[in-house]
Order: structure tokens, then sequence, then C-alpha cells
């Protein structure tokens, strides 16, 4: 494990809009130990010599391959890093965990049996089990001896989780629950030996059980067949009349939904992990065809339009990494202080992952759609190649589409950015009011014509801090116009959390180069620099668009106005030749024949 | 018996190798290092043969801080012991050899496992001159290997084919790809590893026969050309291997 001692002054979730984060505190992939390499290695090594040589025997689904390499995986310890020593896991730190996912993220649809598996499939039990049953199941699930499935989703419910029909009904001798009922689009649905199910209890009350799929009355659908990720097992279940022992409820009856809810924030968080892992390979598999590929006498990587192609998908890459382990270690961090303070593993995490939420929504947008970006250019650069099943490039490209939709769809997690903001803001767990004010005060006032900062990156510095400024203001104005009808304005919504996934991200970027400064040389750290600066130009110029898109939906007259120019003020930025930067970051990734930061 | 394997650590073969300002080094900067993947299968030979007779084994790498990775490693896969034998200069294959020698000695095995070249310098020849320094029956570039007893039997590959040949311990063998398949290090390996001591040593010192004068990189192959693609061509063809390739 990295670091014992405890980080103090964390940032709370969503309060990166109003404070600075100071870039020595801020965990960087850079800091991982040699322990936490050596076993992302280790994985990283499981993906290159098990499953890539497999993935089209996998995508075929041949009988029991994925369930082999799951056991494999746990043989080597892949389902257990997460698992308390005591339940016989390995009972390593969530940052170690986020590094394992980043190489886990480059398998394919192994991948997501993987995830299914050891997130949704497994930490209800930790979190949330009684000792008895983590005693039962996770020294098995950490071993690989029992594959697992979380069932939430149902036909006619999906976003809109907590209208599930599957009735759960006790027995008269008070000994069973019956449950009855269909869920649909379940991951490792075919071949999962324990479900994790969600039904209601008495008709209202959303209540979490442990199914085991040799119950009488449990009927797996035919596999569908899918657009992409078709090596991982995705079925309907029937649950007809299936008898449920009442040591099976996992945590409280009528309190199925914080499950549900707590254990996507883990999920989505590592979703961003996944996909930034293989948007890595992706992005590698690009370049070097890049430079294999010749056209007109020289490799296609000598042209402009193709570097640029290549720099942008490094940018994004490096982005996402960066807030993705800022993210991981606040978690992380806030784990160790609560239970430094003595609270259970177990009780630290779900508070640590709801502390982290809003974050974890905007991660998940984040990875899913860099990926999105790396899989189409991906294709693009591989040209007719691209379209053909014997490069990498086509089954990238189908597997990357399903990340945005599952996990909660990319508009759900926009929706919830803002509409964890507004309930933490109200319920007074961060001072949102009080900074608005300050920056409408501020807007009222006469700008500052201060000569340029000096200093490494001082102009983003200036640029993120304004950022928040904008975010806060259109935010703020919004509330105040809209007030209730706000949540009715999806648009305004959608057009606000990209402001702040934009300002999120370019904030991580920045301060991971920062940070870099201190050990890195002059040369080494070039192309972070370059990356750090195209980066959030191109932020700001996005800010300024949502923002003005979201003003003009809701303010009219002299509020239009002030809005518009209060967005402008806190928007500027100087522009620079970013073609040049872009090329230089290129020629770096064309030298290494691989995405190389 | 005490088993030893020794290991280098090297730039990545994938890494793209640039010649340092002295043109006598590599420049390091941005190169990542790995165990050298001959000594892989050296390493998991060691550990399967510990399985199969018992005893012990030890990894042992020259050179500074750096190889303790490889030697890390090479206990994450499962070796019970490792020894760095720390000397950061240069050393020609002898003088490595004659280090390595020592500590096998001291260590007392008496089987050894080699790759059958470190792929930084490629001479080929440490495992070699290790065995005759220590007086031991050697095998090379050996892709089969079997102990039964005192005997050992190993299939070596050779030209066009492969040769099976016996001898008997104490012995020295350099694997060659397709011994085996290395195994990897488990994560109950890498935290296992974690809790082992690497023992530092100080090698004996040796005197170099080679120097390194300065490192130069091969020239990149031009591009082939296409003079016709029938009998008219000949002429042209004999005018430019004659001419510009002066080969004729």
């Amino acid at each position: 494990m990295a670091k014992e001692e405890i980080k103090v002054d964390l940032l709370k979730g969503g309060e990166f809009l109003i404070k600075e984060s100071d870039p020595q505190i801020v965990f960087i992939p850079e800091d991982l130990s040699e322990d936490q390499r050596m076993m992302a290695d280790s994985a990283r090594e499981f993906v290159e010599k098990e499953i890539w040589p497999k993935l089209n025997a996998i995508d075929k689904q041949e009988p029991n391959l994925t369930v082999s390499l799951l056991e494999k995986a746990g043989e080597l310890g892949f389902l257990s890093t997460a698992i308390p020593e005591e339940y016989g896991g390995l009972g390593e730190d969530f940052n170690t965990n986020t590094a394992i996912a980043f190489e886990m993220g480059a398998s394919h649809s192994f991948g997501v049996s993987f995830a299914a598996h050891t997130g949704i499939g497994t930490l209800p039990i930790l979190l949330y089990g009684t000792d008895e049953q983590k005693k039962k199941y996770l020294p098995k699930l950490g071993s690989g001896q029992l594959k697992s499935a979380y069932c939430l989703t149902e036909p006619t419910s999906g976003s809109d989780a907590l209208s599930a029909k599957t009735t759960a009904k006790l027995t008269e001798d008070g000994k069973y629950y019956i449950l009855n009922g269909q869920k649909m689009w379940i991951t490792n649905g075919g071949f999962a030996d324990i479900l994790i199910t969600f039904a209601k209890v008495d008709g209202d009350k959303f209540t979490c059980f442990i199914i085991d799929a040799n119950s009488e009355g449990f009927n797996r659908g035919q596999e569908e067949n899918k657009m992409g990720i078709k090596g991982s097992s995705t079925t309907a279940l029937f649950l007809d009349s299936v008898k449920v022992p009442v040591e099976n409820i996992l945590g409280e009856i009528g309190k199925g939904h914080y499950i549900a809810f707590n254990i996507l924030n883990i999920g989505r968080y590592k979703l961003c992990a996944m996909t930034t892992g293989s948007a890595k390979k992706v992005a590698s598999a690009s370049i070097t065809y890049a430079n294999e590929r010749q056209q007109f006498g020289q490799p296609i990587s000598n042209f402009g339009a193709i570097k640029h192609k290549l720099a942008e998908q490094a940018i994004k890459i490096f982005v996402s990494e960066s807030a993705t382990y800022r993210v991981s270690d606040l978690i992380n961090g806030k784990i160790k202080e609560l239970q430094a303070k003595g609270s259970r593993y177990e009780e630290a995490a779900l508070v640590a992952a709801e502390e982290y939420a809003i974050e974890c929504a905007m991660l998940k947008v984040f990875g899913s759609e860099v990926l999105d970006y790396v899989v189409d250019e991906a294709v693009q650069i591989h040209g007719g190649y691209g379209y053909s099943e014997e490069y990498p490039a086509a089954r990238a490209y189908r597997d990357s589409r399903i990340n945005r939709i599952f996990e909660g769809t990319n508009e759900i997690n926009r929706l919830l950015t803002v509409d964890m903001l507004m309930k933490r803001s109200m319920k007074g767990r961060i001072d949102l009011i009080g900074p608005a004010m300050a920056v409408q005060k501020e807007l009222m006032s006469i700008p500052e014509f201060g000569s340029s900062a000096d200093g490494l990156l001082a102009a983003e510095y200036k640029a993120i801090q304004n950022a928040k400024k904008a975010v806060l203001v259109i935010a703020g104005a919004a509330v105040q116009k809209l007030m209730q009808k706000l949540k009715d304005e999806q648009e305004i919504i959608m057009n606000v959390t990209d402001m702040m996934i934009e300002l999120f991200t370019s904030e991580s970027a920045y301060l991971r180069t920062i940070k870099l400064s201190g050990f890195k040389n002059t040369q080494e750290l070039q192309p972070y620099i370059d990356m750090t600066q195209v980066y959030i130009i191109n932020s700001m110029e996005k800010i300024n668009i949502y923002g003005k898109h979201a003003i003009t939906s809701f303010a009219e007259g002299d509020e239009l106005k002030m809005l518009l120019m209060g967005l402008k003020r806190f928007t500027k930025y100087e522009p620079i030749n970013t073609t040049k930067l872009r090329r230089a970051i290129a020629d770096k990734l064309i030298e290494a024949n691989k995405y190389c930061f | 018996m005490k088993i030893a394997v020794c290991v280098s650590h090297v730039p990545d073969t994938a890494a793209k190798i640039n010649i340092g300002s002295d043109s006598k080094n590599i420049d390091q900067n941005g190169v990542t290092f790995v165990v050298n993947p001959y000594d892989e299968y050296a390493i998991e030979e060691a550990l399967k043969t510990k399985e199969k007779f018992g005893g012990e084994t030890v990894a042992i790498s020259l050179g500074g801080d750096a190889n303790k990775e490889t030697l890390r490693k090479a206990l994450a896969m499962g070796i019970d012991n490792a020894v760095l034998l720390k000397d950061s200069g240069f050393r020609d294959s002898l003088s490595v050899a004659k280090a390595l020698a020592e500590e096998i000695k001291t260590q007392g095995a008496e089987l050894v496992f080699f790759g059958k070249q470190s792929v930084d310098y490629d001479s080929s020849i440490v495992g070699q001159l290790t065995a005759e320094l220590l007086g031991y029956n050697c095998i090379s570039v050996v892709i089969s290997f079997s102990l039964d007893g005192n005997k050992i039997t190993c299939e070596r590959e050779i030209e066009g084919g492969k040769e099976i040949v016996e001898t008997a311990l104490p012995a020295l063998i350099t694997a060659q790809k397709g011994l085996n398949e290395p195994r990897y290090a488990s994560l109950k390996g890498i935290m296992a590893a974690k809790k082992k001591e690497i023992i530092e040593k100080q090698p004996v010192a040796a005197q170099n026969y080679i120097e390194i004068i300065s490192m130069k990189k091969t020239e990149s192959k031009q591009a082939g050309k296409i003079v016709g693609t029938d009998s008219s061509a000949v002429p042209e063809l004999v005018r430019l291997l004659r001419e510009e390739a002066k080969v004729i």
C-alpha cells in the first residue's frame, strides 16, 4: 500500500467548484508505489497473454471460456484485491484497485464480466452483508469459485430503477421470501452462481436479496445478440416463485435503494478507470498503425491531419487519467480518515463513495466519452482497415458504445451531477451561495486589467479560477430564476454539468502537470505542459458555449446582457498556437510508437 | 538442493533506444527497464525444478539499485531469496561472470539457470564463462530440461534442428525461448515479495579486458527501388548495380 498517512483538508465532494486544490496533495499516477505498479503490470500481462489471444473466442462465447478466465483471474488474485484479508482477500487500497481497473479495462468483453463480478456483484455483500454473509460468500467470490451478477434492471425499469415490479412475499412460516418477476440485461446472467437481486417487499419496500442460482423457479434467458461486448454474457432472468431464505436479505428491508445507488457510485468511478485504460491501448494501436501505414511515400503519421488526431487522443487520455486518480485518492483518503476515527472499512467506504458521488458521475460521463472519441478516431486512422475485423479498431468501436449507456446513462449522470450539487447546497453540506454572491458582486465591479501572471501555467491557473466563477454565476442565476422549475429544464442542467466536467478535468490536468514539475526535467515536462495548455484552451471555449446555451434559455433583457458579459469575462483566454503544441505532442507519441504519458 | 538463477535488468525491447551524450552509454531518459526476457524462462525453470525436487532458490543480479525491480519481480514469481551485487559501473562479460561465480559459490548452488543472453549487450557469453569459472558442466540454448537424480537431460537448439545432451550436476543451464511458459507474478506473490529482503553485497573486483569506445546507431535502410517489371529493365539494373551500388 502506498501511503498510510492520513491526508488532512481533503476537498469535499463538489467543493472543487469553490476551492483550490494543493497540487502537492493531489494524487497522480506517477505517485503509485513500486508494489502498486507491479500489481498493475501483472494485470496488464494477464490481459495481454490470457485475454488478447482469445478475444475472438471470447466474443463467440466459446462455452466455459469466460468462466475459466474469471477463475484464472481469481487464482492470480485479481478478483479479491478489494476484499479485506479477514475474508480471504488482499485488502488493497482504493488506488491499487484503480490501477488494476485501468489495465483490466483494455480486455474488452472480459473486462465487463470482470467488472460486473468484482464490482456490482461483490461489493454489495462486502459493504452491506452481515458477517455470516461475508464469511459465506466473499472468499469464494474472491477466488472465482463463485461468479456473481447484479440484477436491478427490468424490462420496464431502466433509468427509473425504483419502479421495479419484481415482488418478494414472506412465507407464512416467516422463513422465506417468494420472489416473482423478470430482470433484464443482466451481465454474467448466463453463468452467475449468485445473483444480487432487487425486489419489492409488500409492494413498496425496495429490498436487496442474494439468490442462489440453483434455486427452483430460477431460469436464465437466451444470450442477447448485442452490438458490442459480444463476449460478455447478457441475459434476461426469470424468477418464478423463487424461494429465498430470510437470512439472504442484504441490508435492510425497504433500504435496497441505498445499496443500488451507492454501489453505482463506485461502479461509475471504476468505469472511468476502465474506459481510460482501454483508450490507452486503442490509442497505442492507432499510433503504431499510423507509423507503419505508408501513403504518398511516407508514414501517414507524418501528416498534420493525423498528428492532430494522435495528439488529441493523448490529451484526452492524459486528462481523464489525471481526473480519475485525483478522485480515486479523494475516496481513498476519506476512507482512511474515517477508519482512523474508528469507522469500520465497510462504513468508511460507503460514506466516502457517497461523498464523491458528484465526481463519480462526472467521471463516468467523461471517461466513456473519451473512449468513444478514441475508438472513433481509431477507425478513422486505420481507414479501410479500421472497418475490417482483422484489425483491433473495429472491435474497440463496437465495444465502446455501451459505456455511455450502462451504469446510468450519461444523460442520467449529467442530471444527477447538478441534482446532487443542489441538494447538498440546500442541506448546507456545501456553501455555494456565499461564493456565488461574491462572484455576482465581482461582476458589478470594474474588471481588473492587471499584468499577466508569471510562472508555470499561470494563465491556465487564472483561467481555471475564472471558470469556477463562470459556473457559479450561471448555475446561481438559473437556480434563482427557475427555482423548483429547474429540474424540468434538463437542457440547462446538461449545460451546467458539461461546464463542471470541463472545469474539473481542466483543473485535474493542471494539478498533475504542476506536481510533475517537481520531479521531471524541463524536457520531460514539456509535453505535459503542452497537453494541459491545449486542453484548457479548448475547455474554456466549450465552457463559453455551454454557458451561452444555458444563459440564453432562461435569461432576458438586462440580466441576459449582464450574464453574457460575465461569461465572456470569466472564460477569457489569450489564444495560443495549438497546432504547434499538438504537433509536438504527436511527435513524442510517434517516436514512442505508443501512448507514452 | 540450492538453485541459483542469474537475472539482468534490461531496456524494454519495445523501447526506442538513443545513444547518450558520452556516446558510451544509452540514453536512459524515458526508457523503461524490464526483466531480461530470457531470464524469465530461467526463473520459471528454477521454480519448476524446486517444485518438483524441493530445495531453495536464489536470484542474483549485478548492477545498480534499479536492478532491485527485476529481483522483486523474481521474488514475486516465487523465488525464495534475492541478492543484489551492487555495482553500477561498466563491467565486461568476464568481469560480470567472475562476480556471479563468486556469489554462486558462496550460495553453494549446484544448479544454476541463466537466460541464453541478455538483450542489452547481447554478448551471449556470461553463462558459459560463469560455468567455466565454477568448473560446472554447461549446456546452452536449452529448450527442454529434465533432472533425474544427478543426471540432467536437455534438448538444445542447433541450426536446423535440435540435439539431446546429457550431463551431471553441478551444472549451469542457459535458457532459450520455448523452454517453458513463464508464470505471472500473482498478486499474492507480489505481496509476499514485499516482505522479503533483497540482500545487497559488494561484488568481487575484477579487471575489464574490454572497453566500450563508442556506441553508434545502425543507419536506417534506404527504401528499395523497383527499376522495372520485365527484361527491358535489365540494362538499367546493370547500370545501377555497377554505378550506384558498385557491386558488379
